[in-house]
């Protein structure tokens, strides 16, 4: 086996991209679930314009494909006077893609939670905004957490789509590697074992998050 | 009861209409402090639409609200969350937050809505856990808890804001017959301590026992209305008197 390939070449090439794959993800990961929560509020129990305008926000980013995305925030957004770099676009719309698939898990929890319970919140002076932070949000999120860490988990494999708007991360990386090398199968199988291990990871944290908020009398006896 | 003082509620000519129908039609009563009123009906008579239209939980379609003489002005939003701090409500399933322990059900409305620090809403919660006898409880969460251990619980959570009135939804209703007593007795306590309430039941003798005033609803109106001994002693020839005298006989027969 030629191993200077690997530990000259490829293993160095991927760490890279692996950084960068870790930068597009993290933030993506955490601000998209953030603005999720929010997305999936407003649908559920927002003014019913606001509603609306929520609504129609998931259909464009669940309905078209993350690639038009994500080469209309780096190719058409230029065309407005707005330039995002390839890292700013990637970003950008990795957090519009997931927000709007998480709002979805989102609007299932919330729905799954008992109208007297709100009922009970404001009939001791909780405004709506109280309502929904304190006591509606926190128990739909817990309900929605495996659906999200779905979501999230999408998203580390379709962060692999930044390099085609020239944000090299793992898989650019690798790609590059293998059309100069024509070793297509060795970089792509080790690229795989590296999403794998990423993924692993982060199912991991995933479920020590829900253990650490599983509520008693819900789930596991 | 003393008419020179204003009544501490007074509900006037309240009216609701819910899917084409016609829930309340012109309710009208007034509460003075200290006094246990009891809505006795039978279901579907507008009970708790009328107690959750009382707190604006249930816009009403017409009719006005005072609380110590003062208008209640439910289209302002500061004004209605500061008037529903003042008035208590327990409902028919307990609506206890499932994602927080008894102590935190208890003190999380102190923390978000008075904004009084942790230290103090949770010595609050304790206290008000203890007085309903669940002192032992505190780090339960609802699930864990029985029918009547719940009740109190929310209980607790009403009375931890020092509310002037609390309006009380079938507390007992779907509690196991045994543990029904647990709940009045707690109830029982609050009305001899001075608490203010208005509550809806289908509990004929403890009504009898506690009960300043009954008002029997039917069909969205308050139909009779008087002393418990006047309307259900059983020589009184009154609607209220059939109604109570059926449950009775409905609860003999499942004995």
């Amino acid at each position: 086996m030629d191993t200077a390939f690997y530990s000259t070449q490829l293993i160095p090439a991927l760490n890279r991209g692996l950084i960068m794959s870790v930068k597009l993800i993290i933030p993506s990961g955490l601000i998209g679930l953030m603005l999720g929560i929010v997305i999936g509020t407003l649908r559920t129990f927002g003014h019913p314009v606001i509603r609306k305008v929520a609504n129609a926000y998931a259909t464009v980013f669940r309905g078209t494909p993350l690639v038009v995305q994500l080469f209309l925030l780096y190719f058409g957004l230029p065309n407005l006077g707005i330039y995002l770099d390839a890292y700013t676009a990637a970003v950008a719309g990795f957090i519009l893609c997931s927000s709007a698939y998480h709002s979805e898990h989102i609007r299932g929890g919330l729905l799954s939670i008992k109208k007297g319970q709100l009922l009970a919140a404001q009939s001791m002076g909780f405004s709506t905004f109280k309502t929904m932070s304190s006591i509606i949000v926190p128990q739909a999120v817990r309900r929605a957490l495996p659906g999200c860490g779905n979501e999230i988990i999408y998203l580390i494999k379709y962060s692999s789509l930044a390099y085609i708007i020239t944000c090299i991360e793992l898989t650019g990386e690798g790609k590059i590697i293998a059309t100069r090398t024509f070793r297509y199968t060795e970089v792509f199988l080790v690229i795989g074992f590296y999403y794998l291990v990423m993924v692993t990871m982060a199912s991991f944290v995933l479920q020590k998050l829900e253990e650490k908020f599983r509520i008693p009398g819900f789930g596991k006896v | 009861m003393t008419e020179q003082k204003p009544p501490i509620l007074r509900v006037e000519n309240i009216c609701k209409i819910l899917g084409g129908k016609e829930i309340l039609k012109s309710v009208s009563f007034s509460l003075n402090k200290g006094e246990l009123k009891v809505l006795i009906g039978p279901s579907g008579a507008g009970k708790s639409t009328l107690l959750q239209c009382i707190n604006f939980l249930i816009p009403p379609d017409k009719g006005h609200v005072w609380l110590e003489g003062v208008e209640v002005q439910s289209r302002r939003k500061r004004d209605l969350y500061a008037f529903r701090q003042q008035v208590g409500m327990i409902f028919q399933d307990f609506n206890l937050f499932d994602h927080l322990n008894a102590l935190e059900n208890v003190s999380i409305a102190l923390r978000k809505v008075k904004k009084i620090r942790r230290p103090e809403a949770r010595d609050r919660a304790v206290a008000e856990l203890e007085r309903v006898g669940l002192g032992d409880k505190k780090y339960l969460y609802p699930a864990e808890l029985s029918g009547g251990q719940k009740q109190r619980v929310s209980i607790a959570r009403a009375l931890a804001m020092d509310p002037k009135i609390m309006l009380l939804d079938e507390p007992t209703s779907a509690l196991d017959p045994e543990l029904i007593g647990e709940v009045l007795s707690v109830i029982r306590d609050l009305a001899q301590g001075g608490m203010t309430m208005i509550l809806a039941t289908h509990q004929i003798g403890f009504t009898r026992s506690l009960a300043d005033e009954v008002l029997f609803m039917e069909n969205g109106i308050i139909i009779e209305q008087g002393a418990p001994e006047e309307l259900l002693s059983p020589d009184a020839c009154t609607r209220s008197r059939d109604f109570c005298s059926r449950l009775n006989e409905l609860y003999a027969e499942n004995e």
